[in-house]
């Protein structure tokens, strides 16, 4: 769903149209206020804003300094984090070189919190010209002999893109990064096992499923949801097929359903899909974003309640061959739809968790702690929020973390 | 701002004509920025394939002023912006809509391509052992993204129409990477030779100019492919070799 989002490094297919169509269907949604913004996106030229500048980068070596020079990472470590955290530049630099000992760099810390540090530099005035920080990777040589080559063999893909993109040789210059709108943790609540949803059949895996990236997913965890939870859900909903015969559609919601998504082509010179799109994309980058507070989020419910009234009268013109602006008409239903749960689901989690970040409530809340919430679309077609406690977790799996720790 | 003319072409299935789009443009974009400025203003219809933006999908393949480039990775400073910019849909494979052409033959040509076949493992743990040399040999075909632009500007596909006969630059590529790959056992050169037409290509290197990860596909990957099915096949000498050790064994 991040296509709601200006900024971001997502593709257009992310329009929310999973969790949309699977909330219509009767399932519940969970954890939506949990949207990641990862820290470091291209923020020039204005055409590539959002693209990915990978956390390899600060794997390698990288580091994030402000317009002063300043490795600001080092001012703000989270004291749960502070004894996994380098004490000095030396060390951090000794991690990312595969030194077991050494403790990683600070701009190793959660995506979130790296997101906001980046903010706040931007916010206070340190910022870099274009309004983000420094990605420096160029300093390592300072540190290594054939710096440049060894730069271009680990991170070909970025040298590339930056060379190409933005006429920067990043052996020789730092990059200017700033958070990007990257993954959705939320989504439909599934079971674990099977990947099925409330609604009998209905399965979801990845990005359109919650619960497993809890309110922060880490670096490279999406893969291996994919990978586990989408051989899952395939197995069993193929199982679930082979039992079950199909359900008897309704030849009236059908048709109904059919003169909806064909209306656009009938309305002339109307509203402009891609501008309602646009318009939204300001709404949830300027008011749902990486720091979030009550007034602003209400403000973002007015501006999506009109933006739905648009949405109704948008047309298009063409046929129905590869027609991306009819696409885009058919998508804003799905990331309207999704824009207002994400608000919802912000407004009613009052405290700071994960990627989560609330400016009047900006400590974590052990209340809060326990229980997810979840909406469910009522009778009455209305969102019905609820706070569902987490359920207790199994012993052998405690016992694992408390061996991991 | 200034402003620069996209001629774009515009129709299905292979019907259709240029039109012209004036469009605002603005330091650092490239020509996908400009499709999409045109799109969500002027024409809301007009069919693109795109996703990445960053030149790692290569989705966006088109035919900028005649030449076959990724619109993403086209900055507009490296484009003469007195006169029209030409944008067309690759010209080797069936017309859809507009700027998207059908690459389904590719798909179909990499299923009979033999898979990759490892030998037994080196090592009773089921892993392998290999020399870095080998490895980096064929680390530069691996880059390939399969944007089809070689196969678009090869003319044995695009003037000749020789699908039949001939898999193309992305697919011999393919093929050097399993044949040179320090692990596989699998035998591709009689496919080579007849089933996916290497002889055809003469080197005109067409291809290894438009590719936009740079990978050398003529030096690289068809040369050295052809010179193995020269010496499997058409060298006096090996076969002679291959006689005196078939008699020893």
């Amino acid at each position: 769903m991040v296509g709601a989002y200006k900024i971001t490094s997502n593709s257009w297919e992310y329009t929310g149209d999973g969790h949309s169509l699977a909330y219509d269907a009767g399932a519940a949604l969970m954890d939506m206020e949990f949207v990641q913004f990862h820290p470091t996106g291209m923020i020039w030229p204005p055409s590539v804003r959002g693209i990915l500048v990978t956390e390899g980068v600060r794997g390698e070596g990288g580091v994030l300094r402000n317009r002063n020079g300043e490795r600001f990472m080092f001012k703000d470590i989270p004291p749960l984090y502070a004894n996994q955290t380098a004490d000095s530049e030396e060390e951090g630099w000794r991690y990312t070189q595969g030194d077991k000992d050494a403790k990683r760099p600070p701009e190793l810390l959660t995506r979130d919190h790296v997101a906001r540090c980046i903010r706040r530099e931007v916010r206070e005035g340190r910022g870099s010209p274009h309004g983000g920080v420094f990605l420096d990777i160029a300093w390592i040589n300072e540190k290594i002999a054939n710096a440049a080559e060894h730069i271009k063999k680990k991170l070909p893909s970025m040298y590339h893109q930056f060379k190409q993109l933005a006429d920067i040789d990043i052996t020789r210059e730092p990059m200017e990064v700033g958070p990007t709108t990257h993954y959705m943790m939320g989504g439909v609540r599934v079971d674990a096992d099977s990947q099925m949803s409330d609604v009998p059949g209905l399965f979801a895996a990845g990005e359109c499923a919650a619960g497993l990236h809890g309110a922060n997913r880490l670096g490279g965890n999406s893969l291996s949801d994919l990978l586990v939870f989408g051989q899952r859900a395939g197995e069993y909903a193929a199982n679930f097929a082979k039992e079950h015969s199909l359900c008897n559609v309704d030849n009236g919601e059908l048709k109904s359903t059919e003169t909806r998504a064909l209306q656009p082509f009938e309305r002339k010179n109307s509203e402009n899909p891609y501008a309602v799109q646009h318009k939204l994309q300001d709404v949830m980058q300027d008011l749902v974003g990486i720091v979030r507070q009550e007034q602003e989020m209400l403000q973002a419910l007015d501006r999506i309640r009109e933006l739905k009234t648009a949405s109704e009268r948008v047309s298009v013109e063409g046929n129905r061959e590869y027609n991306a602006g009819w696409h885009t008409a058919l998508d804003l239903y799905h990331l309207l739809t999704v824009s207002e749960i994400v608000t919802r689901a912000a407004l009613e989690r009052k405290e700071s968790r994960g990627a989560h970040f609330r400016d009047d409530f900006s400590e974590k809340n052990n209340q809060f702690g326990a229980f997810n919430i979840v909406v469910r679309k009522g009778a009455d077609g209305s969102m019905q929020f609820s706070r569902e406690p987490i359920p207790p977790m199994r012993l052998d799996l405690q016992q694992i973390i408390e061996e991991m720790k | 701002m200034p402003a620069a003319t996209f001629r774009i072409w515009r129709g299905e299935k292979g019907q259709g004509q240029f039109r012209d789009y004036t469009a605002e443009i603005s330091s650092g974009m490239v020509v996908l920025d400009v499709v999409h400025q045109i799109q969500a203003e002027q024409a809301g219809d007009l069919a693109v394939r795109w996703n990445c933006k960053a030149g790692k999908c290569g989705s966006c393949s088109a035919e900028i002023n005649g030449m076959p480039k990724l619109m993403c990775m086209t900055r507009l400073n490296t484009l003469a912006l007195d006169k029209p910019v030409t944008v067309e849909p690759m010209k080797a494979f069936p017309h859809v809509k507009d700027l998207v052409t059908d690459v389904s033959w590719n798909y179909t040509v990499k299923q009979r391509i033999p898979k990759f076949t490892p030998r037994p493992p080196d090592a009773s743990d089921g892993t392998w052992r290999v020399a870095q040399e080998d490895v980096e040999r064929v680390q530069e075909f691996r880059k390939c993204i399969e944007c089809y632009l070689c196969q678009d500007v090869c003319h044995v596909l695009r003037e000749h129409h020789m699908q039949e006969q001939f898999i193309g630059p992305r697919f011999l590529v393919h093929v050097a990477a399993l044949e040179m790959h320090p692990l596989d056992v699998g035998d591709r050169l009689q496919d080579l030779r007849t089933q996916f037409g290497i002889g055809l290509c003469n080197i005109t290197k067409c291809c290894t100019k438009v590719c936009p990860e740079g990978i050398t596909i003529t030096d690289n990957a068809i040369i050295p492919l052809k010179e193995r099915v020269v010496d499997r096949f058409f060298d006096p000498l090996s076969k002679l070799f291959r006689v005196f050790r078939r008699q020893r064994t």
